[in-house]
């Protein structure tokens, strides 16, 4: 049997955190243990929603040592709280505010005890390899949150592999600054646990503007900056003199190799970006400024079946499907090619299009619903917002978003929220990606200034069907054996229903730009939509299908029209 | 309120409200954003990722950096009047 220690340090002043340009020492960092430990009450598990980042590891250290569980679902909205009690019926919170605010049972942190911890240190608690630490959820597909276990083993593994891909070097710890809260999967373990089994020190504060965060990286030795894509280009964009860095570390959602050259130059210090997630812990690193691939930190392998990225190891109970679609470039190296078409992120927080469009029909008094991740949401340097269509008879948008801020995640929050009297469902009952992103192009159409969000619309929006005849003559020559259809016909088949669908005889058309995304055999069955702009006349349209975007462009008409 | 000279007049309440308006993208018009109704949350539904962007965009035209300093993130964004407030407070002069 393995026994692990709760984190390396092991002299009574060995620094485990800071606040506000303040040391606190691992003896502090104890007594404060044990104090919260005497206040928990009998309970198997624990909802820590400390905000401070050093009470939050006050309560998770507590947790461990008194054999209880911690509970860390990916949000707190009032309908995860009341899931998380449904879970697990003894849970009770650990909070730092005000404990009246929530569903369940609630402990307050115990206020700071200013008196010097005696001369005696309490000992690091250790703990069995196998001790069952927390229950980490992700939003899954079902509409309730999916739990996965995390023994104490599994993470030290995990976590103790990244220090060391990191190079982290205990005689001269970092300390750790996170804008990201430690409750989140990649905070928990690359703030918290990152520091307790590294030795260094962790900022007890979450800076949120970019001039708290200078400010935090400047008054704390060795500071390490521990943030996503989002917040480090908020953080550049602010033009603030910036303090030289240990190093810099990103996760949640793929860093730009230009954000991560800026990041680099502006901090004088490499940025490392770590690749994990949930249900397989962090797995691999990359320095993003010079390698696009990514170099795994730990004994797991990688396989590729039927187009899905797998990784297993020793550590896990089975082979874990990846969220992302890889290429193996090397025996311990992969890169990512994109993302599987149902998960999303939004500004580093993932969840699925399936488990929100449950959370909406889960509302009382919605019929049908869908949520949808608009054209040129799959790029992370511009933060694109969901929208959502329902059909809610009796329902205001007000009430609906009021519903829905009670089941998910602000980031989730639907902008705009489009209510409509039914869906253009197809004959099996989907809403294509074709249909929706015309639903939303009819939608912004129609939009004006003064126009409230919540104007229903018709339920058809202008649309054209495109079919290729199988038999078509543009596929004799081409490709023998793997007929697709040439770029050419696309675009003649879009100019023909445009001229079609706007009343225009036989246009000369001036084509402005047009990208092919993905080819198409005989038989296509595509939508076409499209959208006027009213100073030129360019018409940008897009051609699709129910698995995407096939292509895109802007063509222009002139010549013979119609008066 | 006390009437100070941080308060926003009506001009700045109107400006910064078709910033946030054009810095987020909202399909609304400045003018639908009541001075005193809750940004976040209930009320225009703005979330932290907002926030940060209309900080950057407020930090630009008025020439000085955000700060809560351990105080609650949001407080500055508690209402259209409470950031006007602010930026009247702390811009350039």
């Amino acid at each position: 049997m393995s026994v692990l220690p709760l984190l390396a340090h092991s002299n009574a002043d060995d620094i485990v955190a800071r606040r506000g340009g303040e040391s606190i020492s691992l003896a502090r960092f104890l007594v404060d243990v044990g104090r919260v430990m005497a206040v928990l009450p009998p309970c198997r598990h624990v909802l820590n929603l400390c905000a401070d980042r050093y009470r939050f590891a006050v309560g998770l250290a507590a947790s461990m040592a008194s054999q209880r569980v911690s509970l860390l679902p990916s949000t707190h909205t009032l309908e995860t709280l009341r899931q998380m009690a449904a879970f697990a019926p003894d849970c009770h919170i650990l909070t730092d505010a005000d404990p009246g605010q929530y569903p369940l049972p609630a402990v307050v942190f115990p206020p700071a005890d200013e008196a010097m911890p005696s001369a005696v240190c309490p000992a690091v608690p250790r703990l069995d390899a196998r001790q069952h630490v927390a229950w980490v959820f992700t939003s899954g597909s079902t509409g309730l949150p999916v739990p996965h276990r995390k023994s104490w083993g599994r993470l030290v593994t995990s976590v103790r592999a990244t220090a060391a891909a990191l190079g982290i070097d205990p005689t001269r710890p970092p300390t750790l600054v996170g804008t990201v809260p430690p409750q989140h999967m990649f905070g928990f373990e690359s703030t918290v646990l990152l520091a307790w089994l590294g030795g260094g020190a962790f900022d007890a504060s979450r800076p949120f503007y970019p001039a708290d965060i200078v400010a935090t990286l400047g008054r704390v030795p060795d500071a390490v900056l521990v943030t996503t894509p989002f917040h480090l280009r908020t953080l550049l964009d602010a033009d603030l003199p910036l303090p030289g860095l240990e190093f810099v570390l990103s996760a949640t959602a793929p860093l730009p190799t230009e954000l991560a050259r800026r990041a680099e130059a502006a901090f004088q210090a490499p940025l490392f970006e770590i690749y994990g997630s949930t249900e397989t812990g962090q797995v691999a690193t990359r320095r993003s400024a010079t390698s696009a691939a990514w170099t795994l930190t730990r004994d797991v392998r990688l396989s590729i079946r039927d187009g899905q990225g797998w990784i297993e190891g020793d550590d896990m109970d089975a082979p874990i499907a990846l969220a992302d679609v890889i290429d193996v470039v090397g025996e311990r190296q992969f890169t990512l090619v994109g993302r599987n078409a149902d998960i999303i992120n939004i500004a580093g927080k993932r969840t699925s299009l399936d488990y929100l469009d449950r959370q909406l029909a889960a509302i009382d008094g919605v019929r049908d619903g869908a949520f949808h991740l608009p054209d040129g949401g799959r790029d992370d340097s511009h933060i694109t917002r969901l929208a959502a269509f329902v059909v809610a008879p009796g329902l205001d948008a007000a009430s609906l978003r009021a519903a829905l801020r009670e089941r998910i995640d602000p980031a989730f929050m639907p902008r705009p929220l489009i209510l409509l009297d039914a869906l253009p469902r197809n004959a099996t009952g989907k809403l294509p990606y074709a249909n929706r992103e015309a639903l939303l192009a009819a939608h912004r159409a129609q939009d004006r200034m003064d126009t409230p969000e919540d104007v229903r619309l018709p339920s058809r929006p202008g649309e054209s069907r495109i079919t290729i005849a199988a038999n078509h003559p543009a596929f004799a020559g081409h490709f023998p054996g793997r007929p697709i259809v040439p770029g050419v016909v696309l675009l003649d088949e879009a100019a023909g229903a445009l001229a079609l669908a706007l009343g225009l005889d036989e246009p000369c058309w001036h084509l402005g730009s047009v990208k092919f995304i993905r080819a198409v055999g005989p038989g296509a069955n595509m939508y076409l939509k499209w959208q006027q702009s009213g100073a030129s006349g360019a018409i940008a349209f897009t051609l699709a299908d129910d698995d995407g975007v096939i292509a895109s462009g802007s063509l222009t008409p002139g010549g013979a029209q119609t008066p | 309120m006390a009437l100070t000279s941080s308060c926003a007049d009506e001009t700045l309440i109107a400006e910064v409200a078709a910033l946030v308006v054009s810095a987020l993208n909202l399909e609304i018009s400045p003018a639908a954003i009541a001075p005193d109704e809750p940004l976040f949350g209930d009320g225009l539904g703005l979330d932290s990722i907002d926030i940060l962007e209309v900080a950057l965009v407020v930090s630009k035209r008025y020439g000085f950096s955000l700060r809560a300093d351990n105080e609650d993130n949001l407080k500055i964004f508690a209402s259209l009047r409470s950031l006007a407030d602010h930026v009247a407070a702390n811009r350039g002069q």
